[in-house]
C-alpha cells in the first residue's frame, strides 16, 4: 500500500525519531511511504487555544497538501482528533462548500498510526523486538476521542522481549493539555505528579503512548525528578528490532 | 440588567485561585477522597443500566427540544401552575428575583426563612439580600448548613461541603451550635444537625427551595434529595417560595422517567434518591397554604442565544463532570470563583455573564474529555470550552503576549519554508539554555514549562531534513 505521512509539526521539529520509526515499521511491512514536504501543521494548538481564525488557513493548507492521498498516517492521536472532531465544524464555519466537501473526502482517509496498523493493514505483529518493561499511558485523545481501545496494547503484546505492565489510573489525564500546561501551570503540575506516581509505581523502564505531546510532558517530569525512566512513542518501540532502536 | 453569578465578576482568575488551593494539602485530600467515593459508586450503578446510552440520548434530546421551544413551555408551566393555585413570578435578573422574594417574605411579616436545595439562590446572592432586609436565612440542607455555619463558600454542585472533612465539620458545629461536648462520630454530627434544624422546621413560617425539574404539562415542581430536609421545607411552612432557572422546565410528567434515572445515578451513585418530592400548586389542608414560583433568567437567555454552546443549559446539576474532572479534583470548587464549579461551571459562569467576566474559566481544562464521557445529558463540554476560548479571543480578552505568540506561530506554520527556518532558528536559540543535553530553565512565557518540567532540546535534524536527505541518497 502507498501511505502518505502527516508527521505533524510537533514530531517533525521535536521528535523526528518517531517519524523515522513510522517509516521503518511501514516499510518493513512492505508498504511504500511518502512525506509531502509542503505539509506543516493541522492547526490544533491555535484552535484549542481559541485562535480559530488562525487555524483556518492551516486547515486549508492541510486539505490542499493531502488532497489526492488515499491513505494518510498520523502518529499523533491529538492531531487526528483535531481533524476528525474539529475540521467538520471549521468547514461549516468557513461557509465554503468546497471546503466542506474536501473535509468529507478527507476524513475516511485519515488514520492514527495504531489504527492504520490494526484496522486498515490488519497486523498486530510488526516483527518488533524490544527487551524492556513498558507501561502504556493511553492518552485522553486516544481513549475518548479516537476510541483506540486496546489497539496499542495489542501491538505491544506482540513485541518479542517486551513486558507490558498495567498503568494504574491509566485513563487520567497527564495534565499536558497544550497551552494548559503553561497557562495553568500549578494544576498541570499537580496532575503530572499524580501521573508520575503511577508510572513510577509500575517500575517499568519505559513509558509509551500514541501521542508525543503527553510523552513530552511526562518525560519532562520524569527527567526533572531524575528518575532515569524514558518515554518513547509507540512507533519507536514497534520499529525496534534485534539490531536495536531506530536511530 | 444586573446579571450576577455569585461573586464571579470580581473573583480572582482561575490560575491565581488554583495556586493557593493546590498547596492546601487538607483540601486536596478531602476533595480527592470524596470524589473518589462518588465516582466509584457512580461507575457501579451506571454500568448496571443496560440502556444507559439511550437514556443519555433521550435526556439530551428532551432538553434540546425544551430549549428550542422554551417560550411555549414556560407559558404552559405558568398556566398549569396558576390553575393549581400557585403564583408564578418572572425575574429577568438577580436583583429582580431578590426583590420579589424579599417582598414575598415581608408580606408574611416573617423575619426568618428556611432554605433548601437552591444553588440558584447563591447565584443571585439571595442571602445577603434577605439579611439586608432584616430577614435571617437558615440553610437546612446538611451540606449547605455546614457551609453557612462555617462562613464558607460551596465547592461542589451536589456536595457543597465536599472540601470539609468530619473533624472540620465537628469543629464548626461545636462552635456555632455551642456544643462543646459534641462527639466526632457521624451519628453525633447528624444528631446535632437534626436537633438544630428540627426546631427551625417547626417554627419558621416561610421556606425557599430550588427545583430540579419544573413540569410544563402539570405545573408541578420536583426536588430530589437524600436527607428529608427538603421534604420538611416543602411541607411544614405556611408559605413556600421556589426559585428555578428557566432552563429547568421539562415538557411532560412522564419525562421524569428519564431524568429520575439519570440524575441520582450520576449525582450520588444511587439508583434512586431517598426522597423524591413532586408537588403541584397548593392542596387545601395539606402542605403550604401559599406557593410561589420565581422563574429566573439572569443571563440564561444569553446562553440560549449562542447555538454553538446553548446545550450548556441542558445541565441537570448532577456534578458528575466535577467528580470526573482531573482539574477540579486537584483544586476543589473554590478555584472557579463561582457557585458553579468544575467543567460545567467553566462553561456556564462566563456565558451567564455574557462573556464579560470569568475569562480564565474556559481555559481551566486540559480538554481531556472525562466530563463529556460522564455527562448524563451529553453536553459536549470540551467542545464548548474551545468555542468559548474562541469568544474570549475574538472579544479581545486574551493576553497580548499570547496573541502575538499565536499570530507569529500561525505565520510560521503557514508554509513549510517558514517552518524549516523556524526549526533552524530554535536550534540556535536553545543553545544557551541547554546544559548536558537538557533544558532546565527557559525565559518568558516558556518559563511556565520549565518551572516544573525539563525539556529535551530540539534535535539537530528535523524529520523533513532527514527525509529530504534520504530522498537524495541512492536506494537499493
Amino acid at each position: 500500500m502507498h501511505i502518505s505521512l502527516f508527521i505533524t509539526c510537533y514530531n517533525d521539529t521535536l521528535f523526528p525519531r518517531t517519524g523515522r520509526a513510522v517509516v521503518a515499521v511501514l516499510e518493513r511491512l512492505g508498504h511504500t511511504v511518502e512525506f509531502r514536504q509542503a505539509q506543516t501543521c493541522c492547526g490544533q494548538m491555535h484552535y484549542n487555544t481559541g485562535y480559530q481564525a488562525e487555524a483556518m488557513p492551516l486547515m486549508r493548507h492541510f486539505l490542499e497538501v493531502f488532497r489526492d492521498d488515499e491513505t494518510i498516517c498520523i502518529p499523533s492521536s491529538s492531531c487526528v482528533a483535531m481533524i476528525r472532531d474539529h475540521y467538520p465544524k471549521m468547514a461549516a464555519a468557513s461557509d465554503d462548500p468546497a471546503v466542506s466537501r474536501a473535509v468529507d473526502k478527507l476524513l475516511p482517509r485519515v488514520f492514527e498510526f495504531s489504527e492504520l496498523l490494526v484496522d486498515k493493514l490488519g497486523v498486530t505483529d510488526v516483527g518488533a523486538f524490544f527487551p524492556h518493561s513498558v507501561t502504556l499511558h493511553p492518552s485522553c485523545h486516544s481513549l475518548r476521542s479516537l476510541h483506540l481501545g486496546d489497539k496499542p496494547e495489542r501491538l505491544l503484546k506482540e513485541v518479542r522481549g517486551l513486558t507490558l505492565i498495567d498503568l494504574p489510573e491509566a485513563t487520567e489525564c497527564c495534565g499536558f493539555g497544550g497551552t494548559f500546561a503553561i497557562k495553568n501551570v500549578e494544576v498541570s503540575a499537580a496532575m503530572l505528579s499524580d501521573k508520575l506516581r503511577c508510572v513510577l509505581g509500575t517500575r517499568a523502564e519505559i513509558c509509551t503512548a500514541a501521542d508525543n505531546s503527553c510523552l513530552m510532558h511526562i518525560a519532562g517530569g520524569l527527567s526533572r525528578q531524575r528518575t532515569g525512566i524514558r518515554c518513547l512513542h509507540l512507533a519507536e518501540i514497534l520499529a525496534s528490532t534485534e539490531a536495536g532502536e531506530v536511530s | 440588567m444586573s446579571i450576577r453569578v455569585g461573586e464571579a465578576a470580581t473573583a480572582p482568575d482561575f490560575p491565581v485561585a488554583a495556586k493557593k488551593l493546590v498547596s492546601n494539602a487538607q483540601i486536596r485530600q478531602n476533595v480527592r477522597r470524596a470524589t473518589d467515593v462518588i465516582r466509584n459508586k457512580r461507575a457501579r450503578v451506571v454500568e448496571e443500566v443496560e440502556d444507559w446510552e439511550q437514556l443519555r440520548q433521550a435526556g439530551h434530546e428532551i432538553k434540546e427540544h425544551v430549549l428550542r421551544h422554551l417560550d411555549f413551555y414556560l407559558q404552559q408551566f405558568e398556566a398549569a401552575c396558576t390553575r393549581a393555585g400557585g403564583v408564578v413570578h418572572w425575574a429577568s435578573d438577580a436583583d429582580e428575583a431578590n426583590r420579589i422574594i424579599v417582598d414575598l417574605v415581608r408580606a408574611q411579616e416573617a423575619t426568618e426563612v428556611i432554605k433548601v436545595k437552591t444553588m440558584t439562590s447563591d447565584e443571585i446572592r439571595l442571602n445577603p439580600a434577605l439579611q439586608a432586609a432584616g430577614i435571617t436565612p437558615y440553610e437546612t440542607d446538611l451540606a449547605d448548613l455546614i457551609v453557612q455555619l462555617g462562613e464558607d463558600q460551596p465547592s461542589h454542585i451536589v456536595v457543597p461541603a465536599l472540601h470539609r472533612n468530619r473533624m472540620e465539620i465537628r469543629r464548626i458545629f461545636s462552635e456555632k451550635m455551642n456544643l462543646p461536648e459534641l462527639g466526632y462520630r457521624p451519628e453525633d454530627l447528624t444528631d446535632a444537625a437534626r436537633a438544630y434544624l428540627r426546631e427551625k422546621f417547626l417554627r419558621v413560617p416561610v421556606a425557599i427551595s430550588g427545583g430540579n425539574f419544573a413540569i410544563a404539562e402539570t405545573g408541578s415542581v420536583c426536588v430530589v434529595e437524600s436527607e428529608g430536609n427538603a421534604r420538611m421545607c416543602l411541607s411544614l411552612p405556611r408559605v413556600l417560595i421556589t426559585l428555578v432557572g428557566i432552563e429547568k422546565i421539562i415538557p411532560r410528567f412522564r419525562d421524569l422517567e428519564v431524568f429520575l434515572q439519570l440524575l441520582p445515578r450520576s449525582a450520588t451513585g444511587e439508583r434512586m434518591n431517598p426522597y423524591n418530592s413532586i408537588w403541584t400548586g397548593v392542596s387545601p389542608g395539606s402542605g403550604p397554604r401559599e406557593f410561589h414560583v420565581v422563574l429566573l433568567d439572569n443571563g440564561r437567555t444569553n446562553v440560549l442565544a449562542d447555538d454553538l454552546s446553548r446545550e450548556t443549559l441542558d445541565c441537570i446539576r448532577c456534578g458528575a463532570c466535577l467528580n470526573a474532572c482531573p482539574v477540579y479534583r486537584q483544586t476543589g470548587g473554590h478555584a472557579y470563583g463561582s457557585v458553579y464549579a468544575g467543567p460545567i461551571g467553566a462553561i456556564l459562569t462566563p456565558q451567564l455573564q455574557a462573556m464579560q467576566h470569568s475569562h480564565s474559566l474556559p481555559y481551566a481544562s486540559s480538554l481531556c474529555g472525562a466530563c463529556y464521557e460522564v455527562c448524563p445529558v451529553k453536553i459536549n463540554i470540551p467542545e464548548i470550552l474551545v468555542h468559548l476560548r474562541g469568544r474570549v479571543v475574538e472579544e479581545n480578552h486574551a493576553p497580548l503576549l499570547e496573541k502575538l505568540a499565536m499570530k507569529a506561530a500561525g505565520y510560521v506554520l503557514e508554509t513549510p519554508e517558514r517552518l524549516s527556518l523556524a526549526q533552524k532558528a530554535i536550534r540556535i536559540a536553545q543553545v544557551p539554555f541547554t546544559h548536558d543535553g537538557v533544558i532546565r530553565r527557559l525565559p518568558g512565557m516558556l518559563a511556565g514549562w520549565t518551572s516544573v518540567r525539563d525539556l529535551a532540546p530540539v534535535p539537530k535534524q528535523s524529520f523533513r531534513e532527514w527525509w529530504a536527505k534520504r530522498q537524495k541518497e541512492p536506494r537499493l
